[in-house]
């Protein structure tokens, strides 16, 4: 267990930066969660912790010392590939073993580790058994097993679930999120899909072409997005992006034209936001709501029921726009309707992309969204 | 028409069987033949004579030759394996500069016939004070063998999940234990099919192995049996050579099919998904 320190970590390959200066400080015992569009960097970032390539610049601390220059195992680091990475011509308990014979660790040792691996993922039974003798979970738990073993002090996961299907894939989440809360160990997972994001992260860490574009609990990141690249990461559907027109500032929010024309207040600090600016309104689907005489009137495109709720994807005044509601839909693709929402849901982005600071706090009082589909 | 197909088929399969079995049947009959019988031709064997066995080990040192030809070709199949995997881990593994040109240098040196480099080879056996020796016959004939098992193990090298050999590292693994505890291993069935064509390569040789060497007890034994002679200078001893060859064929045919059943595919399934 561990606390790990990046500080201004660039990497590059060639002539190409990937990584451009990295700031990060993971608490000990904390599960941190990269995630991004694919070719963010996320999993670079990963390896250059697990010291599988070089940090071009900056440094690396692991539990306070500087490990940019050493080998793997020195850093007493675990990681789970998403591919496995099973050592085929071995069998369950030696892959789990391997790690610790290298380490030159006495047999009676090794035998009770692995051993205690394997009851703790269920796998005892398994140990002999050869890795394609395995299904794709058993396979992941020995994986999972082998670095458990190592009693690392940081245990990294690099999409560790991508290959799994999709009900092992919940399953294997909350066995994660157990091991995590019975070893309280210091762990940092990769990820592309935000609902393991949201559902495993201590903290987030969201990057986008090698920067982190803010880090936060999974809740601050939804409800608080500092940018438009967050807003739009995090959250599925995708936020609705309207652009608006600044007409007045207060001093606690400020009032924005909407395409149709009318205004709406929203609660923000304008903080030098000059009238006539340009800005971004953006708004979670389940703010949107269907009202007679709401500001967005467009045609329903196509309507989605998922049961417990239901998208209506509305083109209105040359935006798209997508609402969610609970319960079935009355509504058929073709109806005109008009979506309304209310300031004190909405966010606004400035032209940089960054976003104007809410003035009333959000998260305690909107509740979290009730349902994301896996 | 399927009929016929398959009549077609099995005829081709008898003709290439003939063709390649008959030599190897002819020898094996005329080496229990002796004397006069052996100028007359014949299909089936009428006698069953061994003293042509007896004969090979008797008038000269045969079975010192079989020896030799059995260190020659054990060091230049285990000499090609090791320098041959190492040689594709950094060539499948390491990203260096220069690491293609080096690959097709090597390609380079299997281009050339082996008269041309016989000339060069003799002066640097004999520089090296290896001229006569088995040493200087397994330098000569790693010259043959080395560039394609560089070459074939590179190729299966390269086709090596790279997570393997990461998480290998994350356990803390060398580069050398996870050649030897991981990828050795898993590239077996390769590493003994090179094997076993670098043997026969070494095992047949005859150009190096007749110029390097100088006495009957240095000779292998395809220049032992190219210079068999009768008792008299205007004899060949056709029964002598045919025993000689058949004797020498067996243990390649014995190879062949003891490992013949370890090369086992699929090997790595189970490595990664799939």
């Amino acid at each position: 267990m561990a606390e790990v320190a990046l500080r201004n970590i660039q990497k590059s390959f060639g002539g190409a930066k990937v990584i451009h200066g990295v700031d990060l400080e993971i608490r000990d015992g904390e599960f941190v969660v990269f995630v991004g569009p694919s070719g963010c960097g996320k999993s670079t970032l990963l390896r250059l912790i697990a010291g599988l390539e070089d940090i071009t610049e900056g440094d690396l601390f692991i539990d306070g010392e500087r490990v940019n220059d050493w080998a793997p195992a020195k850093r007493r680091i675990a990681m789970v590939f998403q591919s496995y990475a099973l050592y085929p011509h071995m069998s369950v308990y030696d892959n789990m073993a391997f790690g610790l014979e290298l380490a030159k660790a006495s047999r009676s040792e090794i035998d009770a580790r692995v051993r205690e691996a394997a009851r703790l993922l269920q796998i005892d039974d398994l140990l002999d058994r050869k890795p394609r003798q395995l299904s794709g979970g058993q396979r992941q738990r020995v994986a999972i097993g082998r670095a458990i073993v190592r009693d690392p002090k940081v245990f990294l996961f690099d999409e560790p679930l991508s290959n799994l299907d999709a009900a092992l894939r919940v399953q294997t989440r909350i066995e994660i999120a157990k091991l995590h809360a019975d070893t309280r160990a210091t762990m940092i997972y990769v990820t592309h899909d935000q609902v393991e994001a949201m559902t495993l992260a201590d903290r987030i860490v969201v990057l986008n072409k090698g920067r982190i574009e803010q880090v936060g609990t999974p809740l601050e990141l939804y409800h608080r997005p500092a940018n438009l690249f967050v807003a739009g990461f995090i959250g599925s559907p995708q936020m609705n992006f309207v652009p608006v027109e600044a007409v007045s500032a207060g001093s606690d929010h400020i009032e924005v034209r909407l395409p149709g024309g009318q205004t709406l207040p929203v609660p923000v600090h304008p903080e030098g936001t000059r009238t006539g600016e340009a800005l971004t309104l953006g708004i979670r689907p389940d703010h949107l709501q269907v009202r007679e005489d709401g500001p967005f009137r467009g045609r329903i495109e196509l309507v989605e029921q998922l049961g417990e709720n239901h998208l209506l994807y509305v083109a209105a005044d040359g935006l798209r726009l997508t609402a969610r509601e609970t319960g079935d839909s009355r509504h058929r693709a073709g109806d005109v309707v008009s979506l309304a929402a209310t300031g004190e849901s909405c966010h606004l982005f400035r032209g940089s992309g960054e976003a104007l600071p809410l003035t009333v706090p959000r998260g305690d009082r909107t509740t979290p969204p009730q349902s994301r589909t896996a | 028409m399927k009929v016929l197909t398959r009549i077609g088929f099995w005829l081709l399969v008898a003709a290439i069987a003939l063709f390649s079995l008959f030599p190897f049947y002819y020898a094996v009959i005329s080496s229990f033949r002796s004397g006069a019988d052996l100028f007359t031709v014949a299909y089936v064997p009428e006698s069953f004579d061994l003293s042509n066995y007896f004969a090979v080990f008797q008038r000269q040192p045969f079975g010192r030759n079989i020896l030799n030809s059995i260190i020659v070709a054990g060091a230049v199949v285990a000499v090609s394996l090791a320098l041959g995997i190492t040689a594709a881990y950094a060539f499948g593994r390491i990203a260096f500069r220069g690491r293609s040109l080096l690959l097709m240098t090597i390609l380079g040196v299997s281009m050339f016939p082996q008269v041309a480099v016989l000339s060069g080879m003799f002066e640097l056996i004999r520089s090296l004070g290896l001229y006569n020796t088995l040493p200087g016959l397994i330098l000569a004939n790693l010259m043959l063998t080395l560039p394609f098992t560089t070459w074939v193990l590179t190729t299966f090298m390269r086709e090596m999940p790279k997570e393997i050999e990461e998480a290998a590292f994350v356990d803390g693994a060398t580069p050398w234990i996870v050649v030897r505890r991981v990828f050795l291993p898993l590239m077996a069935p390769a590493a003994v099919t090179t094997g076993l064509l670098a043997f026969i390569v070494s095992w047949n040789e005859f150009l190096f192995a007749l110029t390097f060497t100088l006495t009957n007890e240095r000779r292998t034994v395809p220049p032992a049996i190219a210079l068999m002679t009768g008792s008299t200078a205007y004899e060949l001893p056709w029964g002598t050579i045919m025993a000689a060859s058949v004797i020498v064929t067996l243990p390649i045919i014995a190879l062949v099919l003891v490992f013949q059943r370890k090369i086992v595919a699929g090997l790595t399934a189970g490595a990664v998904k799939g």
